[in-house]
């Protein structure tokens, strides 16, 4: 804050943009109960051992193939024989709608809610971490290839195009079996294939592209904005025309992107995980949840149906926040139609 | 008129061209060999219609869009091959307006940084720093300067009218005491109460300040009200040039005398004109021979052949580029039907 503005200022500051973006964000009823939906899956995930110790009294990474529970007064083995007509082999339990085995059992006798808990843990996690990561990537390539334009244009554009002509899954899924064989190795530093700055990495990576037209469409048309025309005329060095003019004024893309590029790395985080490229067992996510219920689609749908309702209720609550920090966030617009 | 013939030109342009390369071998001639000078303490109206080259023009005189060829002279020095750093302390003494008074301010700084921001970039006249107690004297100065409350300082652009908004593009441009403003049509997307004001703030600061001033609008009556001098542009070139009254009362070229006709006037009554024609050619296949002989009223044989050159027609410095320049007395008697 400068001099300036800190003498002048009174009690009643008036509002900036980020303040006036946060009020009719807050008047976005959808919004806000998206937003709702987000922060209650986060902490729920986050309390993700606090519900496996005191709710469901089991560990979800050990396997209980033989145990049995206290259900209504009497004892439930998890592992039933199938309700088929001949009864053979075992099926896990199926929802019991109390504090154990709420959600049932996956073919290993483990608790699927607390195991929904802790793969919402991962997938939040990676998901929220490689849309930060792109994004980051995304604005300092679209910046540079937006602002300098010639030469540094068509060169990191070309490499753009380069990725994006390779279908996403495609791509992430070769970077992560690549990968994944035997961990990175970057000089001394080897990264182990149970990371997750992996698929963190790799999601990050695959959608640089997607981030980096916008923001560079956004750069350029900003770059012949008069108040950068201004600011060169004020004889203002390019550093600081970017880090003033056009930094602030692209956040706002940044931000609007930000919960699309999240929903995006959620859905490739779940398919790579859902192949077995992405979390690596014994952790879970919400992918290898979906993949643990394959096999019981017919008997105990449950297992597959739980995490696939929580992937589409993120990426849903995701997508309308979205759309309404898009809203909210357009200044120029809220302030024509204050005129 | 010949202000102040003594001293040297501030500015001084030397067939100055802006081509832009457009797709399939295209070429668009936004200025197209313009030459003229402004004298210190001089006001310069360039007018002409939409799309004539008026701002590219300016956005070349400071350099904010490189030229094709020619020269731009400030203070005697060549600015159109210098680069930027080199060019950067000229930035002080050069400065311009633009036409659209929110697109010109940050939507996301406060005004007291948007005004400070010229400050914290160029050195003192001593050559320091200057400190943050200097840069926020110098903020209440401007806003005395053009008449607005200080507590504007901690405000959003947004917050402001299209005027106020303009008042504080001004204040940015004189922030440093420039010697030239470059106004690219500060006051055509305001209503005519404000425009009066702006123009007068305008007229004012020249006064008190000493500005030399290149006025560029689509309004004659804007440019006649604040120019010594006018120059009237017509795809991407002057076409007359000269002392403001002798331009706009016995214009020389029949594009001038139809714009000057194209004023509303009070008198009633007067058999007008009749309009000019048709619209502006396309500046990338523009006519041969004289630009303006597909909507000249007097066009001749001549007129399509023989590209006409920027002459003199008095000793008063009244220049125009027509083959067959209307006499004083015709334009009158054209002007007023």
């Amino acid at each position: 804050m400068t001099h300036s503005t800190s003498a002048s200022a009174q009690d009643t500051r008036p509002p900036g943009p980020w303040r006036m973006a946060l009020r009719s964000l807050r008047r976005n009823r959808s919004a806000v109960f998206s937003l709702g939906v987000l922060v209650f899956l986060a902490i729920a995930s986050l309390l993700a051992p606090y519900y496996a110790r005191y709710v469901a009294h089991t560990d979800p990474f050990v396997s209980n193939v033989a145990g049995s529970i206290m259900l209504n007064g009497q004892e439930v083995d998890i592992m039933q024989p199938n309700d088929n007509l001949l009864h053979l082999g075992l099926s896990p339990i199926g929802p019991t709608w109390h504090g154990s085995y709420l959600l049932g059992a996956d073919s290993q006798g483990r608790d699927v809610a607390a195991r929904l808990l802790y793969g919402g843990r991962n997938s939040l996690l990676i998901s929220f971490c490689s849309a930060a990561l792109c994004l980051v990537l995304a604005a300092v390539v679209g910046i540079a290839a937006g602002f300098c334009g010639g030469i540094v244009d068509i060169i990191l554009s070309r490499m753009m195009d380069i990725m994006w002509s390779v279908p996403v899954y495609l791509f992430a899924i070769s970077l992560s079996i690549v990968t994944l064989s035997d961990g990175l190795h970057l000089g001394p530093f080897i990264i182990e294939s149970d990371n997750l700055i992996l698929p963190i990495c790799i999601i990050a990576l695959v959608y640089v592209p997607y981030a980096a037209r916008p923001i560079r469409g956004r750069v350029m048309a900003l770059r012949e904005a008069e108040f950068v025309m201004a600011a060169r005329c004020l004889g203002v060095p390019r550093w600081r025309i970017v880090l003033q003019d056009i930094l602030p004024n692209v956040t706002s893309t940044l931000v609007v992107l930000g919960p699309l590029i999240m929903a995006m790395s959620l859905l490739a985080e779940s398919a790579l995980s859902f192949l077995s490229i992405g979390v690596q067992a014994p952790a879970a996510s919400w992918g290898t949840l979906i993949q643990d219920g394959e096999g019981l689609i017919y008997t105990r749908p449950m297992v597959a149906i739980a995490p696939g309702l929580a992937i589409v209720a993120v990426v849903l609550a995701l997508n309308i926040l979205g759309d309404g920090l898009r809203d909210a966030l357009d200044v120029r617009d809220a302030s024509h139609r204050e005129q | 008129m010949k202000t102040s013939g003594k001293s040297a030109p501030i500015l001084d342009v030397c067939d100055l061209y802006k081509t832009y390369r457009l797709p399939r071998r295209q070429e668009l001639k936004a200025v197209d060999g313009v030459s003229f000078s402004v004298m210190p303490g001089e006001v310069l109206g360039i007018v002409g219609e939409s799309g004539c080259g008026k701002s590219t023009l300016g956005r070349c005189l400071l350099k904010l869009t490189p030229a094709t060829s020619g020269q731009v002279l400030f203070e005697g020095r060549d600015i159109t091959h210098l680069p930027e750093r080199t060019l950067r302390p000229l930035r002080q003494r050069m400065q311009m307006v633009f036409q659209d008074s929110y697109a010109s301010l940050n939507p996301r700084r406060r005004i007291g940084d948007l005004l400070a921001e010229p400050l914290k970039v160029h050195p003192d006249a001593q050559g320091h720093k200057r400190s943050s107690a200097a840069i926020a004297t110098r903020l209440q100065e401007l806003m005395e300067l053009v008449s607005l409350p200080t507590t504007a300082l901690a405000r959003y652009p947004h917050e402001f009218s299209g005027g106020q908004r303009q008042r504080i593009n001004i204040a940015r441009a004189i922030a440093l005491s420039p010697q030239l403003i470059v106004a690219d049509e500060p006051v055509s997307a305001l209503d005519v109460s404000v425009q009066a004001q702006i123009i007068n703030l305008f007229a004012d600061l020249q006064k008190q300040l000493g500005l030399t001033y290149i006025f560029i609008a689509h309004d004659l009556a804007v440019v006649r009200q604040i120019s010594n001098r006018v120059a009237v542009m017509y795809l991407g070139r002057i076409v007359e040039i000269g002392d403001a009254d002798a331009v706009l009362h016995t214009p020389a070229h029949p594009y001038t005398a139809a714009l000057t006709a194209a004023i509303p006037r009070p008198v009633t009554g007067l058999a007008r004109p009749v309009p000019l024609q048709g619209d502006v050619p396309s500046p990338i296949n523009r006519p041969s021979g004289c630009r303006f002989h597909t909507r000249c009223p007097y066009m001749q044989t001549r007129c399509q052949e023989e590209d006409p050159i920027l002459h003199p027609i008095d000793d008063s410095g009244h220049e125009v580029a027509c083959h067959f320049p209307l006499s004083p007395v015709a334009s009158a008697t054209h002007c007023n039907g």
